[in-house]
């Protein structure tokens, strides 16, 4: 199935690149999102089976892949409505969502691969491909993005390049078998342990490229401000997933290995680094993508201050970031439509967000409960989780900072999204306003549900997936 | 032979720090593609010859003829001005990418493993290290692409030490080579040109908080 998914995928991109009219353009994006939904589906009752030789589809995998599927229909289809109507022609959209189909495709096929080689190489396709979604507007500003965009990913993806080469030299004799996740584990034990070593911290570095951590965090974030907000919304949700299953899984075989305790100080002085430096950002940014964007950062921190945690920690790193995809990407179709209210994304000129658009600003002040993890949020309970992971790890001298950074954290953000929603803004013409469509808002309303539902109430599946994704941590 | 075209390799790094034009540094690169093309004959003689083809024919295309060409196009037809530029001194660098060769011949020293050629190791990171420190301390856009082909050419040296165990990781290696020429180089660079006309990374970092 995998193989006819990703043919289906070029095929429909390669349409959507050459048509220019716009209803057969909605039509094939249609069908693209009833091919990726069909692929999910098919794949959750084929559980296990590897497909290729190369991918498995695993719970982790399907967990991930469901969340895709779940973002890729608003994403898809609110892009209509944020890709600059006024300017909009018709090379760029085909263009945009040539892009954003090989975007979504690329990503499904990341979480499913079992070898790291084919992990990487579709890795690289979503470099590509996010860098066509950026530079979508054509201005210096999103030149300058892609640039470093590009410029940092190369640079990271040449990084996991050497980690996998150190990783097979580590394996020595037993050659290309252990490059798949599955035989890694089994042989982690058995391996030099000094090739192992210098294979992870590269195969880390390079991955928090897409993960968003130090020290490759810095292309995410300019990628994230420039890019059309639904392509934004999936690189900080479902594209920083990507980047976790990369870690996750050579993770996996770490701890199998007699590394595992060096390898979770390697983690945990990124992680704090991280959560750190999005304090201080998140603290000073006037631009609220750009806030957004440090808010990913930090989450990803906790993701990975988790797993270097282990018990608990482990159930609680997947929960987070199927739970931060959801409440993230809502978040960024909100500012979608804030910024075609405004048309600023500075905070100086944005306010009385109730008194313009009330479905929105309820989206904005219930989304600002989930994204800083207070209850009823789901994040809350996985954030709840970790720390009891780095409770009971004995961590308390991390534990005690990441608490104070989280609560400026949570100051910072309330403060300016409380000045969006309440007060009034400067110099802002009430006449201009544009009517945004409430449908829009429906599916924020959505994932949002979907973040507090999971959190409090999780079906017994979900559960058990979760719980069968992390089985190979516990032992 | 092989030891003798690596070392040159590492020559070849050595004056590329101290180079002072653009078209010096893609002359370098060509030198290097030749180089490649001579560790990868000797080094992989013994995989499958289909596959041996590809690899040097890569080295010779991409690496010698097609990359130097279209770099030399890039600064011809931007107008790119000859000097490339350093943000430090020629001789600080010289002095900084030598302490680079020392180090890492040090750490090489203290690896126990039989079955790894250490020279290849050696090259490899001085290439990797002397690469991100070019990019760092020079200020046009083009040099970092120079820098950045610089890596490759290292990651290279580095999968062909496990090249004749798995010949499919220096395939993937050339993927990474011929991906990030095409896309990196080819349509970039140019829009690049386009938007903002003389490339220099000062004019790139409007984007910050």
């Amino acid at each position: 199935m995998i193989g006819i998914y990703l043919t289906a995928a070029v095929i429909i991109s390669g349409l959507l690149f050459f048509n220019r009219n716009r209803q057969v353009n909605r039509l094939l994006v249609t069908l693209f999102i009833l091919v990726q939904w069909a692929f999910t589906i098919y794949e959750y009752y084929h559980k296990g089976i590897t497909e290729l030789g190369y991918f498995k589809p695993d719970a982790l995998a399907i967990l991930l892949l469901t969340t895709l599927s779940i973002i890729t229909i608003p994403a898809l289809f609110h892009s209509y409505e944020y890709i600059y109507p006024e300017k909009e022609n018709p090379k760029t959209r085909s263009i945009y969502f040539a892009a954003m189909t090989i975007l979504i495709a690329a990503i499904g096929a990341a979480y499913l691969s079992n070898h790291i080689a084919v992990t990487w190489i579709f890795i690289e396709i979503t470099t590509l491909s996010a860098s066509a979604l950026i530079f979508h507007r054509r201005n210096s500003g999103s030149l300058e993005a892609t640039w470093k965009y590009i410029f940092v990913c190369s640079i990271s993806l040449t990084f996991v390049f050497i980690g996998i080469l150190f990783l097979s030299i580590a394996l020595g004799h037993s050659g290309e078998q252990g490059l798949y996740f599955d035989a890694l584990m089994d042989q982690a034990a058995n391996l030099n342990t000094f090739w192992f070593k210098l294979a992870f911290v590269f195969i880390f570095v390079g991955f928090t490229a897409k993960l968003g951590l130090v020290p490759m965090y810095t292309a995410g974030i300019d990628a994230k401000d420039k890019a059309p907000t639904p392509a934004a919304a999936l690189f900080s949700s479902v594209l920083m997933n990507v980047g976790f299953v990369g870690i996750f899984r050579i993770y996996v075989g770490v701890a199998h290995s007699s590394i595992h305790g060096w390898a979770n100080n390697v983690i945990m002085i990124a992680a704090f680094l991280s959560i750190f430096i999005a304090t201080v950002y998140v603290l000073k940014v006037k631009n609220i993508k750009r806030m957004l964007a440090y808010s990913s950062i930090e989450h990803m921190g906790l993701v990975m201050l988790g797993l270097a945690a282990g018990g608990i920690g482990y159930y609680a790193v997947v929960l987070h970031v199927i739970l931060h995809a959801f409440a993230k990407s809502a978040l960024f179709f909100q500012i979608g439509q804030v910024y075609n209210i405004y048309k600023s994304k500075n905070l100086y000129y944005l306010g009385s967000y109730f008194k313009y658009n009330l479905p929105g600003a309820i989206i904005i002040l219930i989304a600002f409960i989930c994204i800083t993890a207070m209850p009823p949020s789901g994040l809350f309970i996985s954030e709840f989780y970790i720390f009891t992971a780095l409770f009971k790890g004995g961590y308390l001298f991390i534990l005690i900072p990441i608490l104070i950074l989280l609560t400026l954290i949570i100051w910072a953000m309330g403060k300016n999204f409380l000045k969006l929603l309440f007060t009034p803004p400067v110099n802002f013409d009430e006449s201009k306003i544009e009517k945004v469509s409430q449908l829009e808002t429906f599916s924020q309303f959505i994932l949002l549900g979907l973040v507090i539902y999971l959190g409090i109430n999780p079906p017994a599946v979900f559960v058990d997936l979760i719980n069968e994704a992390v089985k190979n941590l516990i032992f | 032979m092989i030891n003798v075209l690596l070392i040159t390799f590492v020559i070849t790094l050595l004056y590329i720090a101290i180079a002072n034009r653009l078209l010096t540094y893609v002359k370098i690169l060509a030198f290097q593609g030749i180089l490649l093309f001579g560790v990868a004959f000797i080094e992989l003689l013994e995989i499958n010859p289909i596959n041996l083809a590809f690899i040097l024919l890569e080295t010779i295309i991409v690496k010698t003829i097609a990359i130097p060409v279209f770099l030399t196009y890039v600064i011809k037809k931007n107008k790119i001005t000859r000097e490339a530029e350093p943000f430090v001194p020629n001789f600080v660098s010289l002095i900084i990418v030598t302490a680079i060769i020392i180090a890492t011949f040090l750490i090489s020293n203290s690896i126990a493993d039989t079955h790894l050629n250490k020279i290849y190791f050696v090259v490899a990171l001085v290439a990797l290290f002397s690469g991100l420190y070019i990019i760092i301390s020079r200020k046009k856009i083009i040099t970092h692409v120079i820098a950045y082909v610089i890596i490759e050419n290292g990651v290279f040296i580095l999968s062909l030490a496990v090249g004749t165990e798995m010949p499919m990781l220096v395939n993937l290696g050339i993927l990474l080579d011929i991906f990030v020429s095409v896309f990196l180089l080819g349509i970039f660079i140019n829009k690049v040109g386009d938007v903002v006309k003389d490339i220099d990374i000062t004019q790139l970092s409007n984007l910050k908080d």
